[in-house]
């Protein structure tokens, strides 16, 4: 039975369960071997953890030389260290060189929340979604994230997977079908679909109940892969409910908000709002959940959103509906 | 199958393989009318003792895991390593002139997914020599014999990276770890100690705990007196520092700063007189 915890903490657990399963897996570490997790792993097999210190960027590259001898690294910091500090590793020699390296990196957007934005990564996911060869997953819950870290550990080639910091409930059955590249749908609903990703899911399934009760029926997507992103469930999304609503701890830019734009953009155009942060820093929060919604990544901006695309669509819908449009077209 | 298959080199045939090796980085490079002769032309004399003399390899088998690896951090120096391998039989010698072509074998700067006999993906300087702490890491990990040879030039020493991963191979014990360092005292704006001073070097691989050994990078006897000395000794990985010479054998490129990077295609006529000085040195 899985109960609520921290992904963080799932993700230590799962590397020690597949540690028993494979000796091929080793671990690296850049001294924040508590945070991560990646201790448990450390003290079960310590002939096969490597803590390369406060040096993020020659941890990546030593994981890419490691998996050359046919040894499958995972190697995890925080997001904001993975993905920026060492991104040009994570380019040359993990992606461009094919490698097969796991960055697992843990504190995903805003969930550092004290530690304020010099460690807040909200610009991750867009930056790791365009790097060639390099596929993204951002599990939303405890049971995904063990699935993930298999899933993960199972594919061949390079890997970005960003979790999250603080204690996640249990949003999904432990026997769900899990599969790199989908999303899953946690509820139906005709009237618009919210597409969410790690945190932002349990926010969006508040969002979906509150909607329900003013009336309005939103689909629930939990899009734990951002890269490559699920088109079919976006398309038949934009065409089932007619207009969409990304939630990411992220920034609006480049993202899940950016992924999703693009694929509709691409095949069917219908309204997309998006609930992250705007071109924008946050802040230090001692309360987690106050510095949630104190910029907007809540159930509550979802909600307003999902409002606010409702209203343009009719008015959309009037208007093309209106006779002088419908003289003008001929 | 090994390539050292004498106790000591043959140092009259190694310094003919060179000869013929620099002819050819010169002629690929006037080719493709870029990239990097001054510094790859100061790497060859250690690249031709380790393919002619050092090296457990075998070319038929590029991926035979028991295989000396060999990282060339300096990736920008690719065409030494380029020739060193056609010329052993990694791959046919008219690749060659395909190099910076479009989807050519030889990229601009080393590919592991395209040159056989590459070893590791490099050209960002300081992250091969990285990676090659990995490999060494591994090695050890799953019971390996075999050694780690790295080349990276004076001015990459600039690059931070380098030392974390210079602290991480002397933490990790990794003795099968062999660096080499050309160091042609050139970078592309100019003289490395004008530039950004990376002296004293072998002071600094010493304080990051590697044994270390300064020699003429040229003088192959001086070379294989290295490696010798690094095989014999465990417990710490190893730094050769070379005294070598950007654009060495060519006299119209020796120590200068233009020999850093080509940037048009030679003439017959540039390309000969170029070969002409090498077979005058």
């Amino acid at each position: 039975m899985i109960e609520a915890q921290p992904n963080r903490a799932m993700y230590g657990q799962t590397l020690v369960e597949l540690g028993e399963q494979d000796p091929r897996i080793i671990v690296f570490e850049a001294d924040i071997a508590k945070s991560t997790n990646t201790y448990r792993f450390g003290e079960r097999f310590p002939e096969r953890f490597f803590n390369c210190g406060a040096a993020e960027l020659n941890m990546v590259c030593m994981a890419a030389g490691a998996s050359t001898m046919g040894l499958i690294p995972f190697a995890s910091t925080f997001c904001m260290f993975a993905s920026m500090r060492a991104c040009e590793a994570v380019r040359q020699s993990v992606c461009y060189a094919k490698r097969n390296v796991k960055i697992v990196a843990t504190n995903a957007g805003v969930e550092i929340a004290g530690d304020g934005p010099s460690h807040q990564a909200v610009e991750d996911l867009a930056i790791m979604r365009v790097m060639a060869n390099l596929i993204v997953l951002s599990p939303s819950d405890p049971v995904t994230t063990r699935l993930a870290t298999r899933a993960i550990a199972a594919y061949v080639g390079p890997v970005y997977m960003r979790l999250g910091r603080q204690v996640a409930p249990v949003l999904h059955a432990e026997e769900t079908p899990f599969e790199i590249g989908t999303m899953i749908r946690l509820r139906d609903g005709g009237d618009v679909t919210i597409i969410a990703t790690g945190n932002m899911v349990e926010q969006a399934l508040i969002a979906a109940d509150e909607l329900s009760r003013a009336g309005v029926e939103a689909r629930v997507l939990d899009c734990h892969t951002i890269k490559p992103i699920d088109r079919q469930a976006i398309v038949h999304a934009a065409q089932e409910t007619g207009c969409l609503v990304t939630a990411e701890d992220h920034s609006i830019y480049g993202g899940l908000g950016g992924a999703v734009s693009e694929v509709v953009a691409e095949t069917c155009p219908v309204l997309v709002h998006r609930v992250g942060l705007a071109d924008r820093f946050a802040s230090s929060g001692r309360d987690y959940k106050a510095l949630l919604r104190h910029f907007g990544l809540h159930a509550g901006a979802i909600v307003d959103q999902v409002q606010q695309a409702l209203s343009r669509r009719r008015a959309y819908s009037r208007d093309l509906a209106s006779p002088l449009r419908s003289s003008e077209w001929g | 199958m090994t390539t050292a298959d004498r106790d000591t080199p043959d140092y009259e045939q190694l310094h003919g393989q060179a000869l013929l090796l620099r002819k050819d980085i010169i002629r690929m490079l006037g080719i493709a009318g870029s990239g990097h002769p001054g510094g790859s032309l100061s790497a060859i004399d250690y690249i031709t003792y380790l393919y002619w003399f050092r090296l457990r390899i075998d070319p038929a088998h590029p991926d035979w895991a028991d295989r000396d690896r060999f990282v060339l951090s300096k990736g920008h120096c690719a065409p030494a390593w380029y020739v060193a391998l056609a010329a052993r039989g990694y791959f046919p010698r008219a690749w060659l002139w395909t190099l910076r072509d479009i989807d050519s074998r030889l990229q601009g700067h080393p590919d592991m997914l395209k040159t056989p006999g590459v070893d590791m993906t490099s050209g960002s300087l300081g992250q091969g020599f990285s990676a090659a702490t990995g490999i060494a890491l591994g090695g050890k990990l799953q019971q390996q014999d075999f050694r780690v040879y790295v080349m990276l030039s004076d001015a990459e020493l600039q690059e931070g990276i380098v030392w974390e991963a210079a602290m991480a191979a002397s933490h990790y014990t990794l003795d099968n770890l062999i660096v080499f360092v050309d160091d042609n005292k050139l970078q592309t704006d100019g003289f490395t100690a004008d530039i950004m001073s990376p002296n004293p070097i072998a002071e600094k691989w010493r304080a990051f705990g590697f044994e270390t050994y300064e020699i003429n990078g040229h003088d192959l006897a001086q070379i294989h007196d290295a490696v010798e000395r690094c095989q014999a000794r465990e417990g710490r990985p190893h730094a050769i520092v070379g005294d070598t010479i950007k654009g060495k054998g060519v006299p119209s490129l020796e120590n200068q700063v233009d020999s850093h990077s080509l940037s048009k295609p030679l003439t017959e006529a540039e390309m000969a007189h170029l070969l002409a000085e090498l077979e005058g040195g």
